[in-house]
C-alpha cells in the first residue's frame, strides 16, 4: 500500500524500491514482445520466469491476490470463451449450436489463459509500487517528456479522489432529492454528466493555481527532486529483456512460435 | 524569515477585462496604484471586479482567447505576465490549491517553475514551511492535511516564491474558525519577515483589518469599474461602514439583523437518536456515540471543528446513510406508515419527511432551469400541474428567485445556488429539514436572508437541524447545541 500519511510507498525487497521508470520500462519488455504471438509455450516459459520477480516484487500475500484477482477471473474465463468458440482445428470434442471444441480451440484456450497471466501479473505487481511524483519525475528528467504535459497530468491525477467524493456526494443528494428509487442506468448517466461538469471546473481552478505559482511560464524549470537512476535499475530493465527474450526463444526451437502477425499456421 | 525580496508597486491604468464567455465587463476604466509594502483590503459588492482585478495582478487570466482587455496593468512597471514570480496568490478552494502529493514538492513546485536551482530550493521550502508554522514532514500527504492547513501550505508555496506582493482572494472563506485565525497569523508573520505589498479580498474583515493599513472599495457603475472609497481603515469604514454592510460587506459594528426569538416552546419528537456512532465508510467510526432528539419547531446546531463529523452525523440523522452503530429512529409523528429507520424508506417517502441541503450546491442541481430545479421533488411526488405551479411559483417569490427563474441553475451566483438548494428542499414541505453548513462563504446579505427563512421555518414548526461551525448563525437561530469533537 501507499502510505497515507506520506503518500510514499513503503515496501521490502530489491525491486519495490527501483526508480519508477525502470519498473514501467521493465513491464513494457516483458508484455510487448509476449503480444506478437499465441502460443502456450512462449507464455508458459515467460510466466514461470517471471516468478521470482512476482516474489521479490514487495507485495504481501494478501495485497498480492487482491491486486491480481481481475486477472485471475480474467483468464480462465477467456479461456473458456474461446474453447467454445474459437477457430476449429484437429479433432472435434463436442459439437453444439455454434459452440465447437476442438484441438486447436483447446490449444488457443491454453495459451491465451496463460498469456493473460504473463503479461498482465508483473504488469500489476510492477506498477503497484510505482509513486507517480517518482514516474513524473523520471518522464520530465530522463525521458525528457514536456513538463507542462507530465506535471500538468500529475496534479490531475490528484484530483480523482476528490471526483470519488464527488460521486457520492451526487449519489446522496440524488436520494435526498426524491429521485433515486428507480431509473438506475438514466440517473448514471445524470451522475456521469454533473462529475465531468464538475471535475471540467475543478480542473480550471487547478490550473489557476498552478499558475498562479509560476507555471506554464516561457522560463526553463528547475526540479527539485533528482530523478535517480543506478546499476540496479539497469538490472531490472535486463532481467525484463531476458525474460521475452528466451521465452520467444523456446518457442521458436520447439517450433511452437505463433507470430500474430505473420501467415497463419 | 531573512529575505532579499522587495516590495512591488502594483498599478492599474484605465484596465478593464472582459471573459469571452460573457458580454458585460467584469472590470472596465479602473485606475489605481498600490505602493511597495502596503496592505491593502479591497472591498466591494459581489460583481464590483474585485477578483478579476486581482487575478489580472496575479497574471492568471490568461490570453487574448480567455478575454479582451484595456488599459494596462503593471507590476514593478512590467506586465503580469512578464512579472512572473513577483506576485504570488493565494485563492478560496483548499482542495484546489494543493497541487501536487507531497507537503514539501507542493511548497517547492513554484521555486521549480522559476527555474530556482535544486540546492536552493530545499532550504527556501523550510523556511517556508517555518513561516507559516505548518511543522509537518516534507513527505506527509497533502491529502491528510486539514483545509486550514491546506491554506497554509499554499501560502508557504506562495512564500517560497520570495514574491514582491501576496495576493489573497477569500483565502479563509472555507475554514473553522481555529483555522481562519492560523491562516491571519501565517499571513501576518510572513509580512513582518518580508516587508511584501499585500492584497486580500474577504467579506469577513474583522480578520484582517488589524493587519490592514489601506482599504479599497470598488463599485460598478455604468461608466465602469470605480474606487467608491479608498483611504485607512478608520476613514472608509467610518464614512462608509453603513453602506458597505447594506451591499454585503461585514463590517464591525453593522451586524446583521437578525431574527427574533422562536415564540413557542419546540413541539412533538421527530427522530431520536440512541448510542448512535457515524461513519462515512463502513467500520470506520469517525464519531459519536450520540443520544439526542429532534423536535418539531426547534433548530438542533451541529457544531465542532473541521473533519470532526459533523456532516456525517447530519447525512446519518437524514436517512441518507446508514448508523454505523446504535439507531436512528422516526417516530410516528414523522414516519407515518413508514419504517422507523429513515435510511431504509424509500427516496420519495424522505421527500415530505426529511429534506438536505448538502454542502456544495453543484452536488445537488438536477434541471436545467431554475424553475424545474424547484418541481423536481414535487414531480417526484406526482403532484398535479396545478400545485406544483403554485408551490414553485411561492418559492420563487420568497426565496427572491424569480428574476432567475428560466436562468440555469449553474449560471447563478453562490448566494443564489445556495437560496435555490434550499428552496427545492422546501418545495416538498418536509417536516424535518437538515442543512450543511447553510451560510458557508456568503456575504451578509444572503447569510441574513438564510438565517431568516430557517428562523421562519422553525416558527411554522419544521424540525431544523443546522450544521456550523459559525457561531453567529447559531446563535441567532437559538440552536440548541451538539458538540461533535475529535
Amino acid at each position: 500500500m501507499i502510505d497515507p500519511l506520506t503518500a510514499r510507498p513503503d515496501r521490502p525487497g530489491p525491486i519495490a524500491g527501483r526508480a519508477a521508470l525502470a519498473k514501467l520500462a521493465a513491464a513494457l519488455l516483458i508484455a510487448l514482445p509476449l503480444v506478437l504471438s499465441i502460443d502456450v509455450v512462449s507464455a508458459s516459459v515467460a510466466l514461470l520466469l517471471e516468478i521470482p520477480l512476482l516474489l521479490l516484487a514487495g507485495l504481501g500475500a494478501r495485497e498480492f491476490w487482491t491486486r491480481t484477482a481481475v486477472l485471475w477471473i480474467a483468464a480462465p474465463l477467456g479461456a473458456v470463451t474461446i474453447a467454445l468458440y474459437g477457430a476449429t482445428s484437429g479433432t472435434i470434442h463436442l459439437e453444439w449450436f455454434v459452440i465447437r471444441i476442438s484441438d486447436g480451440s483447446l490449444a488457443l484456450a491454453a495459451a491465451t489463459a496463460v498469456r493473460v497471466l504473463a503479461i498482465g501479473l508483473p504488469a500489476v505487481v510492477l506498477f503497484v509500487t510505482v509513486d507517480p511524483t517518482d514516474l513524473a519525475d523520471g518522464l520530465a528528467q530522463r525521458v525528457r517528456l514536456p513538463a507542462r504535459f507530465v506535471v500538468g497530468a500529475l496534479a490531475g491525477m490528484r484530483m480523482l479522489g476528490l471526483l470519488t467524493e464527488d460521486w457520492r456526494a451526487l449519489a446522496l443528494a440524488r436520494r435526498a432529492r426524491g429521485v433515486a428509487d428507480q431509473g438506475r442506468v438514466r440517473r448514471a448517466l445524470g451522475m456521469a454528466f454533473a462529475l465531468f461538469v464538475l471535475a471540467i471546473r475543478r480542473g480550471s481552478s487547478l490550473a489557476t493555481a498552478m499558475e498562479a505559482r509560476g507555471f506554464g511560464g516561457t522560463g526553463p524549470r528547475s526540479w527539485a527532486r533528482e530523478s535517480t537512476w543506478d546499476r540496479r535499475d539497469t538490472l531490472l530493465v535486463i532481467v525484463a529483456a531476458i525474460i521475452p527474450a528466451i521465452a520467444i526463444a523456446v518457442a521458436v526451437l520447439t517450433g511452437a512460435w505463433n507470430f500474430i502477425l505473420g501467415p497463419t499456421a | 524569515m531573512t529575505s532579499p525580496t522587495t516590495p512591488a508597486t502594483l498599478e492599474a491604468h484605465g484596465w478593464g477585462w472582459r471573459y469571452a464567455t460573457r458580454l458585460r465587463w467584469a472590470v472596465r476604466e479602473v485606475d489605481l496604484r498600490i505602493e511597495p509594502g502596503e496592505r491593502v483590503l479591497l472591498l466591494g459588492a459581489s460583481g464590483s471586479g474585485k477578483s478579476t482585478l486581482l487575478q489580472g495582478f496575479g497574471g492568471v487570466l490568461g490570453g487574448a482567447d480567455e478575454g479582451e482587455t484595456h488599459g494596462a496593468l503593471r507590476v514593478d512597471g512590467r506586465a503580469p505576465t512578464e512579472a512572473r514570480g513577483r506576485v504570488g496568490m493565494v485563492l478560496q478552494d483548499p482542495d484546489t490549491q494543493t497541487i501536487l502529493a507531497r507537503v514539501g514538492d507542493d511548497v517547492a513546485f513554484g521555486c521549480e517553475n522559476l527555474g530556482v536551482p535544486r540546492e536552493e530550493i530545499w532550504p527556501r521550502v523550510r523556511q517556508a514551511l517555518d513561516a507559516v508554522e505548518l511543522d509537518v514532514a516534507l513527505d506527509r500527504s497533502t491529502a491528510a492535511l486539514s483545509g486550514g492547513q491546506k491554506q497554509r501550505l499554499a501560502l508557504a508555496g506562495v512564500l517560497a516564491m520570495r514574491p514582491g506582493a501576496i495576493l489573497l482572494d477569500e483565502p479563509t472563506a472555507n475554514l473553522d474558525p481555529q483555522g481562519v485565525a492560523d491562516v491571519r497569523d501565517a499571513v501576518s508573520a510572513a509580512l513582518d519577515a518580508t516587508g511584501a505589498t499585500l492584497v486580500v479580498i474577504e467579506h469577513r474583515i474583522d480578520i484582517w483589518l488589524p493587519l490592514v493599513t489601506r482599504v479599497i472599495v470598488l463599485g460598478a457603475d455604468p461608466a465602469g469599474t470605480v474606487v467608491l472609497a479608498d483611504g485607512t481603515p478608520e476613514q472608509v469604514l467610518g464614512a462608509r461602514g453603513a453602506e458597505l454592510a447594506a451591499s454585503g460587506v461585514w463590517v464591525p459594528g453593522h451586524p446583521p439583523v437578525v431574527p427574533p426569538a422562536p415564540a413557542q416552546r419546540p413541539g412533538e419528537t421527530l427522530i431520536e437518536a440512541r448510542g448512535l456512532t457515524v461513519a462515512r465508510r463502513r467500520g470506520l467510526a469517525i464519531a459519536g456515540p450520540f443520544d439526542l432528539d429532534v423536535r418539531a419547531g426547534e433548530v438542533v446546531g451541529v457544531t465542532g471543528p473541521n473533519g470532526a463529523g459533523k456532516s456525517t452525523l447530519g447525512l446519518t440523522l437524514a436517512g441518507l446513510i446508514p448508523a454505523e452503530s446504535g439507531s436512528v429512529t422516526a417516530l410516528p409523528a414523522l414516519a407515518s406508515d413508514e419504517k422507523a429507520d429513515p435510511f431504509r424508506w424509500s427516496s420519495r417517502a424522505l421527500l415530505t419527511r426529511i429534506a438536505t441541503v448538502l454542502q456544495t450546491p453543484e452536488h445537488q442541481l438536477l434541471a436545467t432551469t431554475v424553475r424545474d430545479e424547484l418541481s423536481v421533488g414535487p414531480r417526484a411526488l406526482r403532484l398535479s400541474a396545478e400545485e406544483i405551479a403554485t408551490r414553485t411559483d411561492e418559492l420563487l417569490a420568497r426565496l427572491r428567485l424569480a428574476s432567475v427563474a428560466d436562468a440555469n441553475p449553474y449560471t447563478l451566483s453562490g448566494g443564489e445556488k445556495r437560496r435555490l438548494t434550499v428552496a427545492a428542499a422546501l418545495a416538498t414541505r418536509p417536516r424535518m429539514l437538515v442543512l450543511d453548513e447553510p451560510t458557508f462563504g456568503q456575504d451578509a446579505t444572503t447569510w441574513a436572508e438564510l438565517v431568516g427563512l430557517i428562523a421562519r421555518l422553525r416558527d411554522e414548526g419544521t424540525a431544523v437541524v443546522a450544521i456550523s461551525h459559525d457561531e453567529a448563525v447559531l446563535d441567532a437561530l437559538h440552536a440548541r447545541r451538539v458538540v461533535v469533537g475529535r
